[in-house]
């Protein structure tokens, strides 16, 4: 057997993304489903970066694996997000 | 985070931006058109009225209300320039944008068509004005007759009976805000306590308060010396440190930074002594004083309370005098979640303007300054962390009760019974007028207006 999927999830803590809304992604790691919870690591992050790079779209921002952006993120889109990672990481 | 506070903060966010660019001049009637260009999906009836809105939007945050628009013509860089003037702020610190206004219906209780007509009729049962009949296997409710009281709504098994609430008036604890008779939105300011419970609770952003914010841009873009009074409820509302967010403020401009807890030790230690005072000349009751919103409601509803109400100065009021002391030449800002501290404000001396949360946040975010990057050292003179919990129910009466201490009561220290009034609605008004009236036991009554203090206001950045 492989090594399960670990996945991390960094939630963007700069000030922009804080104000539009990233503050209320902290309950993230409460709502992680059974098959998410023990391989889904999250974190809070400084300024990614992202709102100054107009095509990733709007803030807030929420990155997976350190190459995945959900933009206008919400805990659902999050959610939807890491399911399709994790889909792809057991093909 | 829903549509609203999220149109508003971008608002704001692009607003300082362009201010401290120096190009708000050209590009402020610009905005409302390129945040809503034809090609986006309009969230009102209309991109244009959208944009309506957004204009109306920015007049407040330059400290206008579309009341004082005489001239619909008149391009929003006159009003900024009137404004850098100082010729804002000549009127309340709400604002109804009737323009914007759905005219919902009355708030009432009505049998949605999910009622089966059933055998057992708790609805007519329950109801105490015999108001419910059924016509047509359906449940029908006599407006003549009904009291909106919502028995029926919690007996039917159906969750067929709907309350059709009127999200202004509902949530305005005094009954200041209603309909006038063109079927609009109207705030009875010989009413009003700037609560700002109207300004969250309206679907359909038509409350506005009129801010400062510009002028306060104004002082820090020309290096103006600037204090900024940071209120105690700022605990978990910015990401990282108190010490971070010090740090911020520095970077943002403000040639001084103190926490308004500071003042909070000082209105503790006022409040605990005055509260003797008044037990030894034989009082039975004092309520707390800090809350605006309640000294507010307690002159305008509760007449006969404010004898009663603590006259020790808020935290604001100590440390505005704190502020002017240390550093006389500057213009002070309290920063705050509160719609009332605008109120209280203006008849103060020692405080010049007040910023609230989501404007601060907007500024950092408008300047890139990332918070929870920055490089802090500890503040030199922290204030007590009973200090800092001023801003949460109940953070008063623990502060007193530390104040105390454990002193045994006697003749002269009588022992303090210590209640709350955890957010002013109409409930915890009824309350009060019986508190007034000596029916409820407590001889302290800490009173917030917003439900879980402070740090619940209607300006908050994260709640």
């Amino acid at each position: 057997m492989s090594e399960p999927c670990k996945m991390k999830v960094e939630i963007c803590l700069g000030t922009t993304c804080y104000v539009l809304g990233s503050f209320r992604l902290s309950a993230l790691e409460e709502q992680l489903p059974p098959e998410l919870a023990d391989r889904v690591e999250v974190a809070g992050a400084a300024c990614l970066g992202l709102c100054k790079d107009r095509n990733y779209g709007k803030a807030p921002f929420v990155r997976i694996n350190g190459n995945r952006v959900v933009d206008n993120a919400t805990i659902e889109k999050v959610l939807d997000a890491l399911k399709e990672e994790l889909e792809k990481c057991n093909e | 985070m829903n549509n609203a506070e999220r149109t508003r903060r971008e608002l704001m966010i692009r607003m300082i931006r362009d201010f401290l660019d120096g190009n708000l001049a050209e590009t402020i009637d610009r905005i409302p058109v390129e945040m809503r260009p034809r090609s986006a999906e309009p969230a009102r009836c209309c991109v244009y009225k959208d944009r309506a809105m957004l204009k109306y939007r920015l007049m407040a945050l330059m400290g206008f209300g579309m009341e004082e628009e005489d001239d619909e013509t008149r391009p929003l860089r006159s009003y900024l320039a009137d404004a850098l003037a100082g010729k804002n702020h000549t009127a309340p610190v709400l604002s109804v944008c009737t323009v914007g206004c759905h005219g919902c219906v009355d708030s009432h209780v009505q049998v949605s068509n999910a009622c089966v007509g059933c055998f057992a009729r708790p609805c007519v049962a329950s109801c105490p004005r015999q108001a419910i009949s059924v016509v047509n296997q359906r449940s029908t409710i006599d407006r003549s007759k009904c009291i909106n009281c919502g028995k029926c709504m919690t007996v039917c098994p159906y969750h067929a009976i709907i309350r059709n609430p009127l999200p202004c008036e509902d949530a305005c604890p005094v009954g200041a805000i209603g309909k006038d008779e063109d079927g609009l939105v109207k705030i009875d300011f010989d009413r009003c306590i700037y609560c700002g419970k109207c300004f969250r609770s309206c679907p359909f952003s038509t409350i506005m308060e009129r801010s400062s914010l510009i002028n306060i841009l104004d002082a820090l873009r020309a290096r103006r010396p600037v204090t900024a009074m940071v209120a105690p409820s700022v605990t978990d509302q910015f990401p990282g440190t108190i010490d971070q967010l010090f740090a911020a403020l520095r970077l943002a401009g403000f040639s001084s930074i103190m926490e308004v807890a500071l003042g909070a030790e000082l209105t503790t230690q006022h409040e605990a002594a005055e509260f003797f005072e008044r037990m030894a000349r034989g009082d039975k009751l004092m309520t707390s004083s800090c809350c605006p919103a309640w000294v507010e409601a307690a002159r305008r509803h509760i007449p006969e309370i404010v004898p009663m109400v603590s006259s020790t100065p808020s935290p604001m009021a100590y440390a505005g005098q704190l502020a002017r002391k240390a550093h006389p030449e500057a213009l002070t800002v309290f920063i705050g979640p509160c719609i009332a501290k605008r109120r209280e404000a203006q008849k103060d001396p020692n405080v010049d303007y007040v910023m609230t949360f989501e404007e601060l946040g907007a500024l950092l975010a408008a300047l890139e300054i990332d918070v929870i990057s920055l490089e802090a050292p500890p503040l030199e003179a922290p204030a007590a962390s009973y200090a800092r919990n001023f801003a949460r129910s109940c953070g008063v009466n623990q502060a007193i009760l530390q104040e105390i201490g454990d002193s045994k009561p006697d003749a002269e220290h009588p022992a303090i019974d210590e209640k709350f009034i955890n957010g002013l609605d109409r409930k915890s008004m009824n309350l009060l007028k019986m508190y007034a009236k000596g029916k409820l036991p407590g001889n302290f009554v800490e009173v917030m207006a917003c439900t879980g203090g402070c740090v619940g206001g209607p300006c908050s950045l994260a709640r």
